[in-house]
C-alpha cells in the first residue's frame, strides 16, 4: 500500500564542530502517509528541528534514505528542482524571526508567488489578497510590517506565506510554541481545516504533547538523535512503551483529573539532558532511566515492533539487542 | 481584481505617512537634532544658492581688489576680505559648496560598493569569497588615510578630483565591514531560510531582505561621513593636495590665512570655525537619523 | 491566622508612549498571606509582569506612571518608599527569579561572583568574612540539588545547562532568605522534564523554608499543580481568584473559561475554538469591562460599566457582572 509520501531510512545529519561531531540525527527512519499529521515529539537536543531542516534541505543529508514520493531528496536546497521547492513548505517556530521585520506582508507573500509563478504585479496582490483570505485576516493587511501585528497573526502570515505555492507536504515546526492558549487554539483549528481542504499531509513537531494528542494521526518521539517508539496517537497515549515516553508524559501538567488519570504513573526525572555531542555509550537514554539493565550501557538497541504498527527501541523488548 | 489593488495602494501612502510622523517625533525627541538639522538646511541652503545669496559673488573666483586687502570685519564684509581683496563670507558661501560636493561624492562612491561587498561577504561567510573581500578589505584599513592620500598625490597632480579619489579609496572598507557584520549575524534567521528554501535568487536575499535590515546603521554613517569627509578633504587642501587657487576651499583658506595669524585673524579663523560647524552639524545630525531609524524596530 | 503579606489594592499603572498613554494595570486588586503559593495567571500583555515590576518598583520610571493605587507589603506602604528603602526591601524582603535565566545572570562573571555579591548584599549577619559568604553559597547550591557546588562556583553561566542556570538564579533567590518570592515564568524557557523537576525543587524548598510565594505564568496546567490560590488576569484587571481546586472546577468568568476550554488536553477531545477576537489595545481600551468585546455572554451594563469583584462563595471572586447578586 504506498500512499508513502515521505521515507526516511536510517537518515544520519552530523556536524562536524570544534567541540567535536554532533550526531544531531543519527539513523532515523520513518514513513509519512499522504494526508496525515505525523507528529514529531522531543526535547532540546533530540534532533527534531535537524530531521525536519534535512527534509526541507536547509541541510544536506550526511548519510541514509530520504525520499519524497520515491524521488531522493538528500541534497540540499541549492540542489533541488523548482517543482520540488514548491511541493514541500515549512512554517517556522519563532514568528518573530520567520518574517523579515523590514518587509511588508505583501512583500513576504509574494516572494513565492515571483520565485514560481510569472504573474502581473495587479495579478500578485490579488492572490496575495486571497491567501489572507484563506488564514481570514482582511485584505489591508497587506501594507503591515512584522513587528506591528501580533504574534499570532504573524504565524498566520508565515502559514499563508507557506501555502502561496500549493504545495502537498508542510513541516510545522513548534508553530505555536511562542504563543498563548487561545491563539494556539485558533490557529490550530485553522491548520486542521486548511488540512482537510487542500489535502495536506503535515509533519507537526511540538514539545507539547497535549497539543501532539490533538492533532497527529501518529507520533513518533526522539532522543538525542534517535527514534524511541512511533505508534499511532491512541496507542502512544494510552500504552506507551518506551521508558523516556513514561517519563515525558507523567512530566506534562494538565488541568483536570480526567488527563491526571491519564498520565502514567509519576516517574521523577532525573539527571540533565546530555548534549548532543557527549553521547554517552550504549542506550543513550540509560543515564535517565529508571528501567536501566547492564546491557543498557554497553550495546544500542535497535527498534522491534512488539505490536501492531507499534514500533519502540529499547532492551526491555526482545530482539531489541539486534540478535 | 482591482479592489485590493487599490486599497494597497492607499494603505501604503497612509502607512508611508505614519512612518514618517512616528520617524519625526523620534527625531525631534532630542533638541539638538534639530540644531543640526537647521544648521546642515541651511548650509545646503548657502550652497545651493551661493551665487544668488552671497554678497560679492565674484569674489570666488579669479579677482584682486588690493586697495581693499585684508581688512577686518566691517558692515560691508562681514568676514572681512583676504590679502586679495576677496570677501571671505562669499567665499565661505562658495567653499560650502565645494565640501558638500566632494562629500556627496565621495559617498556616492564608497558607499554603495563598500555595502555591496559587505552584503556578499558576509552572506557567503565561511567561503572563498567571503574571505578574499575580507582580505581586501583589511589591506585598505591597514594604510593610514592621510598617507595613502599623499601617496596618490605623489603620484598624481594634486587636485580635486584626485583628492576625491585618494579619499574614495580609504573610505569604502568602512562600509564594507559594518554592513559584513549585519549580514553575516542575519545570515542565519528563519526568515532569510525562508527565502532560500522558497528559491529566491541570491540577488533577491542580499537586496531586498538583508539590505532593509542595514538602513539604519548605513544612513546614519552616511551623515556622519560627510562631516568627515569633509575634514578630511579639508586636511588635504589644507597641506595642499586637493583644491588649487584660486578655488574657494574651505581648508586652503585656512591654510593660506595660517600664516597672517595672529593680526589679519579673521582670514583663517572664519573658514575653520565654517568647517567646525559643518561638521558639528552633520554629527549630530546623524544622531539624530540615527534615533530615527531605532524606532522602526519597535 | 497568616497575616496579610501583599495587599494590592486598585493599582493603576501606565506608560508614556508615541501616540499617546497606555493604561495598562487598571484598578489590580491581589492580596496574599503569609506562606501562601499564589498563581497569576495570564496571557501575554495582559499586565502581570507589569504588576510584579510595580510591587518591586523596577519600572522604569519614565516612561511607566504610577497613578493610582496602593501597595503595602507588610503594612508598608512600597509605592512611598524611597530609594534606599526600597533597595532594603529588595535585599532582604522580596526576591525575584525572572523568566530567561540566562539574561538573567551576567556572562561575565563567574557564578560564584554572583551568587556571593547576593549574600553580601542582603547581609543577614552583618559583615560577614569572605569565607563565610563562599560557605554560604556552597550550601545555596547544595540547597537546590547541584552536584558539585565548588566548580560550579567557578563556572560561567556559558558553561552550564539552562535548567542549572535557572536553579542557580533560584538558589539565589532563595539564599537571601526573603519573605516573599516573585517567580515570573521561571520554567517556560525550559524542556518539560526539565521544568518538572525544577518546579518539584522549588515547590519543597519554599515548604521547607516556608517561603511566600507568587508563581507568575500562562500555563494553566503549571498553576494547577503548584499552586493554592489563583488569580486570573487579563488586559490589566484581575478577573477571577479563587483557591486553585474550586477555580478548576468551577471556573465562572466567561475569560477563565474559555481559556480553560481553549488548552489541548490528553483526552484527545479535540481543541476548542479559543477565544474570539484580540487582546485590547491598551491605546484605547474598551470601555467598561475591557473582556467585553469578545465575551459570548456580553450583557448592555458591560460596555459602560466596569464591574467590580462579587463574591461568589468562599474566597472565589469574580469581576464579572453575571455574578452581581
Amino acid at each position: 500500500m504506498d500512499n508513502t509520501i515521505v521515507r526516511a531510512h536510517d537518515l544520519k545529519k552530523h556536524f562536524h564542530t570544534k567541540q567535536g561531531v554532533v550526531r544531531a540525527a543519527d539513523g532515523v527512519s520513518f514513513n509519512i502517509h499522504e494526508q496525515e499529521t505525523f507528529g514529531l515529539v522531543g526535547e532540546s537536543g533530540s534532533g527534531k528541528s535537524t530531521v525536519a531542516y534535512t527534509i526541507m534541505g536547509i541541510y544536506p543529508a550526511t548519510s541514509g534514505e530520504l525520499l519524497y514520493r520515491s524521488r531522493d531528496i538528500t541534497a540540499e536546497t541549492k540542489k533541488r528542482s523548482k517543482a520540488l521547492k514548491r511541493d514541500i513548505q515549512i512554517v517556522f517556530q519563532d514568528p518573530g524571526s520567520s518574517l523579515n521585520p523590514r518587509s511588508t506582508i505583501k512583500q513576504i507573500l509574494e516572494l513565492p508567488l515571483r520565485v514560481h509563478d510569472q504573474v502581473s504585479k495587479k495579478e500578485r496582490v490579488y492572490r496575495v489578497a486571497k491567501l489572507l483570505e484563506m488564514v481570514e485576516l482582511p485584505a489591508d493587511f497587506m501594507y503591515k510590517s512584522p513587528p506591528a501585528i501580533g504574534g499570532g497573526e504573524r504565524q498566520m502570515i508565515a502559514i499563508a506565506r507557506a501555502l502561496a505555492t500549493n504545495p502537498s507536504f508542510i513541516v510545522l515546526d513548534e508553530p505555536t510554541s511562542a504563543l498563548d492558549v487561545s491563539v494556539q487554539a485558533k490557529i490550530i483549528n485553522k491548520l486542521m481545516e486548511l488540512q482537510k481542504e487542500l489535502n495536506l499531509t503535515y509533519m507537526f513537531i511540538t514539545h507539547d504533547l497535549s497539543l501532539m494528542r490533538n492533532m497527529a494521526s501518529r507520533v513518533a518521539i526522539m532522543y538525542l538523535g534517535k527514534i524511541c517508539e512511533i505508534a499511532p496517537t491512541t496507542e502512544f497515549f494510552s500504552k506507551p512503551l518506551h521508558p523516556y515516553t513514561q517519563m515525558l508524559l507523567s512530566s506534562i501538567p494538565v488541568v483536570s483529573t480526567q488527563e491526571e488519570e491519564l498520565k502514567p504513573k509519576k516517574i521523577v526525572s532525573t539527571g540533565e539532558i546530555p548534549s548532543p555531542v557527549d553521547i554517552p555509550p550504549g542506550c543513550s537514554f540509560h543515564l535517565r532511566c529508571p528501567a536501566r539493565m547492564d546491557i543498557c550501557s554497553k550495546i544500542d538497541p535497535v527498534m522491534v515492533t512488539p505490536e501492531k504498527e507499534h514500533q519502540v527501541r529499547c532492551h526491555l523488548f526482545p530482539g531489541a539487542s539486534g540478535s | 481584481m482591482d479592489a485590493p489593488v487599490a486599497a494597497y495602494e492607499q494603505s501604503l501612502r497612509s502607512r508611508t505617512w505614519e512612518r514618517i510622523k512616528k520617524g519625526w517625533y523620534a527625531f525631534s525627541k532630542n533638541p539638538l537634532s534639530i540644531v543640526g538639522a537647521v544648521i546642515i538646511v541651511t548650509v545646503v541652503f548657502l550652497a545651493v544658492f551661493a551665487p544668488f545669496v552671497s554678497p560679492y559673488a565674484d569674489h570666488a573666483g579669479n579677482f584682486v581688489d588690493f586697495d581693499n586687502a585684508s581688512q577686518p570685519p566691517s558692515r560691508t564684509h562681514l568676514f572681512g576680505t583676504d590679502v586679495f581683496g576677496r570677501d571671505i563670507l562669499s567665499r565661505v558661501f562658495f567653499g560650502f559648496r565645494l565640501s558638500l560636493i566632494m562629500g556627496v561624492t565621495v559617498i556616492s562612491l564608497t558607499a554603495p560598493v563598500g555595502v555591496t561587498l559587505g552584503l556578499i561577504a558576509g552572506y557567503k561567510k565561511g567561503t572563498w569569497v567571503e574571505t578574499l573581500i575580507m582580505r581586501i578589505t583589511d589591506i585598505f584599513v591597514a594604510v593610514p588615510p592621510l598617507i595613502l592620500a599623499l601617496a596618490v598625490a605623489a603620484i598624481l597632480t594634486p587636485n580635486i578630483f584626485n583628492s576625491m579619489m585618494a579619499v574614495s579609496l580609504m573610505w569604502w572598507p568602512w562600509y564594507c565591514r559594518m554592513v559584513y557584520g549585519i549580514a553575516s549575524s542575519l545570515k542565519n534567521e528563519f526568515y532569510i531560510q525562508s527565502a532560500e528554501v522558497t528559491g529566491a535568487s541570491t540577488f533577491h536575499i542580499l537586496f531586498k531582505e538583508i539590505l532593509p535590515n542595514c538602513y539604519g546603521p548605513v544612513f546614519t554613517k552616511v551623515s556622519l561621513d560627510m562631516g568627515w569627509v569633509i575634514l578630511l578633504a579639508s586636511a588635504l587642501s589644507f597641506v595642499g593636495l586637493g583644491a588649487q587657487p584660486p578655488t574657494p576651499d574651505l581648508g586652503t583658506m585656512v591654510a593660506d590665512g595660517g600664516k597672517y595669524m595672529p593680526d589679519q585673524w579673521w582670514i583663517a579663523v572664519f573658514p575653520a570655525i565654517a568647517i567646525m560647524i559643518v561638521v558639528f552639524g552633520f554629527n549630530i545630525l546623524g544622531d539624530g537619523i540615527r534615533d530615527m531609524l531605532e524606532v522602526e524596530k519597535s | 491566622m497568616a497575616s496579610t503579606l501583599l495587599n494590592i489594592k486598585n493599582l493603576e499603572v501606565g506608560f508614556d508612549v508615541y501616540g499617546g498613554y497606555l493604561q495598562v494595570l487598571n484598578g489590580v486588586f491581589f492580596s496574599m498571606a503569609e506562606g501562601e503559593k499564589v498563581g497569576l495567571v495570564g496571557e501575554t500583555g495582559c499586565g502581570k509582569t507589569t504588576t510584579a515590576k510595580s510591587v518591586l518598583r523596577i519600572l522604569p520610571e519614565p516612561p511607566s506612571k504610577i497613578t493610582g493605587g496602593s501597595i503595602l507589603f507588610k503594612g508598608r506602604d512600597i509605592l512611598s518608599m524611597k530609594k534606599n528603602e526600597i533597595r532594603e526591601v529588595h535585599a532582604r524582603e522580596i526576591s525575584m527569579i525572572f523568566q530567561d535565566p540566562t539574561a538573567a545572570l551576567n556572562p561575565v562573571f563567574t557564578i560564584g561572583d554572583q551568587l556571593m555579591t547576593a549574600i553580601k548584599y542582603s547581609n543577614l549577619h552583618d559583615n560577614m568574612k569572605r569565607n563565610e559568604i563562599r560557605e554560604s553559597a556552597v550550601h545555596a547550591l547544595r540547597e537546590v540539588r547541584l552536584p558539585d557546588p565548588e566548580r560550579i562556583l567557578d563556572s560561567y553561566p556559558i558553561q552550564l545547562s539552562g535548567g542549572m542556570r535557572q536553579r542557580i538564579c533560584i538558589a539565589m533567590a532563595l539564599a537571601t532568605q526573603s519573605t516573599l518570592l516573585v517567580a515570573d515564568e521561571p520554567t517556560t524557557s525550559l524542556d518539560v522534564t526539565i521544568q518538572d523537576q525544577v518546579l518539584r525543587l522549588l515547590g519543597t524548598l519554599i515548604q521547607e523554608k516556608g517561603t511566600s510565594t507568587i508563581l507568575i505564568t500562562h500555563s494553566l496546567g503549571v498553576v494547577r499543580e503548584w499552586t493554592e490560590r489563583v488569580y486570573v488576569m487579563y488586559a490589566g484587571v484581575m478577573v477571577e481568584t479563587a483557591e486553585t481546586k474550586e477555580l478548576f472546577k468551577n471556573p465562572l468568568h466567561p475569560y477563565t473559561r474559555g481559556l480553560m476550554a481553549a488548552v489541548p488536553k490528553l483526552t484527545g477531545e479535540g481543541i476548542a475554538a479559543g477565544i474570539p477576537g484580540r487582546i485590547p489595545e491598551y491605546l484605547n481600551p474598551p470601555r467598561g469591562c475591557r473582556f467585553h468585546p469578545r465575551c459570548p455572554e456580553v450583557m448592555d451594563i458591560c460596555k459602560k460599566e466596569k464591574p467590580l469583584y462579587f463574591d461568589c462563595g468562599g474566597s472565589h471572586r469574580a469581576a464579572c457582572f453575571l455574578y452581581r447578586e
